[in-house]
């Protein structure tokens, strides 16, 4: 198993379990009230987490199997 | 004719237009008809997919609840997000099972899988009833945009059946090849429209975002928070769930996933996916903005916020634009919608019930056929009428979420779920969300003296649990997986 993929649970757990925590509308963040930035941001971290996976996991693909775009 | 109904008129031709370019030179088999060859590249499959992403359920439904609802409109931002992340390791799984044994349809992979043809009927016909309510969905917010544009000369009715037979057109001349390069120009469309209404309303009517939601918040408090009881936190939660677990569940998004040429296509869609669904942001902006501006929406008509807005801001011309995007985002979902449903009907389960070998040209026949009686059905559902488009979606994805637990268990190479058990399952599940719905049970009427925590949670939790337990308990009963199974790749 390769470790680093458990990182991909990791949006589930901020985003859902944080809901009733920033269920608020006050500070708001760039002009979003409180649960709407959080749920956005979360929205973002996302695709990095996946990013970041996606690098990992190219980097131990050998380099002959790696398929062009 | 008002300029709003001319701009949509010949935004249907071009997209007519597009749709006959892109089927010259090729030969029309079911497999071409409605996997495209397989020779899609990674653009192609992202407009494609994002295209069934961004329906009308997004456009006028999350604007729609945007301003009926507030705050759990946001779940709509959250399902897609996580159902991506999962994306990264389940399609890729899939596709290459697919791409190994030339399958085309998402039944094919079950019957593959448990090598059962009679769950291949069972999905088939599942899939099916879930795609209904999500055509009617795409018909009605066809008929309201075709309505609004008319500014009420073409009352909701006759505007539906006006779009239906727009769809039907559609997907008789084009089949997925027409999908494809519709969805490249609805892309564009939509992306314009919202991100021009979504940054121009709140910054013009309001003075920017912070100044809209402090509007919002001091004439209708708590609308901008999930509220404690009803739609609340745990509602939010198990609704997002089972939404997200429910995503590549439809067999027009499965499907659709054969199309890929490799599988890196899916773990780089995984990234760049989320990115897309900020979209949303501005479609929210757009109801938000309107609920100060055009008050009064109340009930089925909030689906007809952003297009009210929208006239009362910009006048016809704009209306226009904006209906054509919003025509091109109910034709290309629609239109998928459509022909999975019929190609599913006629291969899937007219073919396998029928002893005798038939040719693939009269399964091809007979799928073209039903796309005119496929509509027809979906139109009188949604002159029924009474729900609200994220309603309908929320009803749909109850029913195919429960193929769920027999896909999953079938993925790794010793299959954890015997055939009876994945049937059992599914039966029991879909039993359970028929039993919901006609009776209209939520968790709070069938434990009225839980805490809230319980009674907000969404109801498909319960035909969920029902489909797993039964899941487990036949395949339990019915013993080790068949042998061939275990030794599939």
């Amino acid at each position: 198993m390769r470790w680093y993929r458990w990182l991909a649970v990791v949006p589930a757990i901020g985003m859902l379990g944080g809901v009733p925590f920033a269920n608020r509308v006050t500070p708001y963040v760039l002009g979003l009230p409180f649960l709407l930035f959080w749920v956005t941001a979360w929205v973002v971290l996302t695709s990095v987490i996946m990013w970041i996976i996606y690098v990992l996991d190219r980097a131990r693909e050998p380099r002959g199997e790696r398929e062009r775009p | 004719m008002n300029p709003a109904l001319l701009l949509i008129g010949i935004s249907f031709f071009a997209a007519l237009a597009l749709g006959i370019r892109a089927r010259r030179g090729h030969a029309m088999t079911l497999e071409q008809w409605s996997v495209g060859g397989r020779g899609f590249g990674t653009v192609l499959v992202f407009v494609l997919m994002a295209g069934e992403i961004y329906t009308t359920f997004t456009f006028l439904g999350g604007s729609g609840w945007a301003y009926g609802k507030g705050a759990p409109a946001f779940y709509i931002l959250c399902y897609g997000t996580l159902a991506y992340g999962m994306s990264y390791f389940l399609l890729p799984v899939i596709w290459r099972y697919a791409n190994a044994h030339a399958l085309v349809s998402q039944a094919d992979f079950f019957v593959r899988k448990y090598e059962s043809e009679a769950l291949g009927v069972i999905v088939s016909l599942v899939s099916v009833a879930a795609m209904i309510p999500y055509l009617v969905l795409q018909l009605k917010g066809l008929g309201i945009i075709v309505s609004e544009a008319s500014v009420g000369a073409i009352s909701a009715g006759p505007a539906v059946w006006a779009g239906s037979v727009v769809l039907v057109i559609y997907v008789v001349v084009s089949g997925v090849r027409g999908s494809a390069w519709t969805a490249v120009l609805k892309d564009i469309l939509i992306l314009a429209v919202a991100l021009v209404l979504g940054i121009y309303l709140p910054a013009q009517l309001h003075g920017g975002y912070g100044a809209m939601f402090a509007d919002i918040n001091r004439a209708h408090p708590g609308f901008l928070i999930l509220p404690r009881t009803g739609m609340s936190p745990a509602w939010f939660i198990s609704t997002v769930v089972l939404t997200a677990l429910g995503f590549y569940m439809w067999p027009h998004t499965f499907g659709s996933c054969y199309t890929a040429r490799n599988e890196n296509v899916f773990r780089r869609n995984a990234v760049v996916m989320p990115l897309y669904q900020l979209v949303l942001l501005f479609v929210f902006f757009t109801g938000f903005a309107a609920l100060l501006e055009v008050p009064g929406l109340t009930g089925t008509s909030v689906d007809l916020s952003l297009l009210r807005v929208t006239e009362h801001a910009f006048g016809p011309w704009m209306l226009g634009v904006v209906g054509a995007a919003g025509l091109l985002t109910a034709l290309v979902p629609g239109s998928m919608l459509l022909m999975s449903a019929c190609t599913i009907l006629s291969k899937n389960v007219y073919a396998k019930l029928t002893p005798r070998e038939i040719p693939e040209a009269r399964v091809t026949r007979l799928a073209r056929a039903l796309v005119p009686v496929v509509a027809l059905v979906s139109v009188l559902l949604t002159l029924r009428g009474g729900s609200t488009l994220v309603l309908l979606l929320l009803a749909a994805y109850n029913v195919v979420t429960q193929l769920f637990p027999a896909l999953m268990l079938c993925l790794p190479n010793r299959p954890i779920a015997t055939r009876q058990g994945a049937i059992a399952g599914i039966l029991a599940g879909e039993a359970t969300v028929a039993a919901l719905t006609l009776t209209g049970a939520t968790m709070g009427s069938l434990f009225p003296s839980w805490p809230p925590v319980i009674t907000d949670l969404n109801v498909g939790i319960i035909a969920m649990l029902v489909n797993v337990v039964v899941l487990f308990v036949v395949s339990g009963l019915t013993g080790r997986p068949h042998r061939s199974l275990q030794t599939s790749p």
